[in-house]
């Protein structure tokens, strides 16, 4: 028997993009932002994640976080992809100013320039900034 | 006698590594923490900087909270000295007083 959420029309589903931009364990916008993905991708939506300036740094490879006593979710975004969330995508000029290359980081990611960022932006019906 | 001065913020984001080599006389100490450890970091538009603060400055940072970013020895700049906590305490006692650039 069908329970009777199952048998609602499913509601709409909007572009929404995630801009992360700041570094991983100063402050808790990383951590926050990454519960809020999780959040929209269990309702369905379109879900595009960019990751610029020090936000460039949540998905460093290599992260141990034991000797400052804080979990270290960065494979929670090796997981995101069994959300269906595929789409990400870092600055160029973040990771170059940075000193950083993809081959530092833990998800496949594509990299745009920053036109190729404005434009990705603009084609968003929701943006959400951490 | 000599200061040591925490950072504790990216240099990428804020003006606080600035700040504190503004006013930090010769001799007195740096000591990046949190995301301070950013900026000991070779090969990002910042080294330079770091670098050219070694003629005045003994530059320490942080190893748990280097490790914690994803980053190793390997990644820090040649002459800056990765303490651990029992370091950093070192240091506290080491140095005359401490000011923290928040």
């Amino acid at each position: 028997m069908a329970e009777p959420w199952e048998d609602e029309p499913e509601g709409p589903v909007r572009k929404f993009m995630y801009v992360n931009r700041r570094a991983p364990y100063g402050t808790i916008y990383a951590l926050e932002s990454l519960e809020v993905v999780l959040i929209a991708a269990a309702f369905e939506q379109d879900v595009t994640l960019v990751f610029m300036d020090d936000g460039v740094f949540q998905i460093k490879k290599g992260q141990s976080t034991e000797a400052i006593g804080v979990k270290n979710f960065s494979p929670t975004y090796r997981a995101l992809e069994g959300y269906d969330v595929e789409k990400l995508y870092v600055s160029r000029e973040s990771l170059e100013s940075r000193g950083l290359t993809t081959d530092d980081l833990v998800v496949p990611v594509q990299v745009l320039d920053k036109d190729q960022l404005a434009a990705l932006m603009e084609e968003q019906e929701v943006i959400l900034s951490f | 006698m000599a200061m040591l001065h925490t950072i504790n913020k990216s240099p990428f984001e804020r003006r606080t590594l600035d700040a504190a080599l503004r006013h930090a006389v010769k001799g007195s100490g740096i000591l990046l923490i949190e995301d301070g450890v950013y900026a000991a970091f070779d090969g990002t538009i910042v080294a330079d900087k770091v670098k050219a603060a070694m003629a005045d400055h003994e530059i320490y940072v942080l190893g748990p909270d280097v490790s914690a970013r994803g980053m190793s020895e390997e990644h820090v700049i040649n002459g800056v000295k990765i303490v651990d906590y029992d370091g950093f305490v070192d240091l506290v006692t080491q140095y005359d007083k401490v000011q923290s650039w928040l």
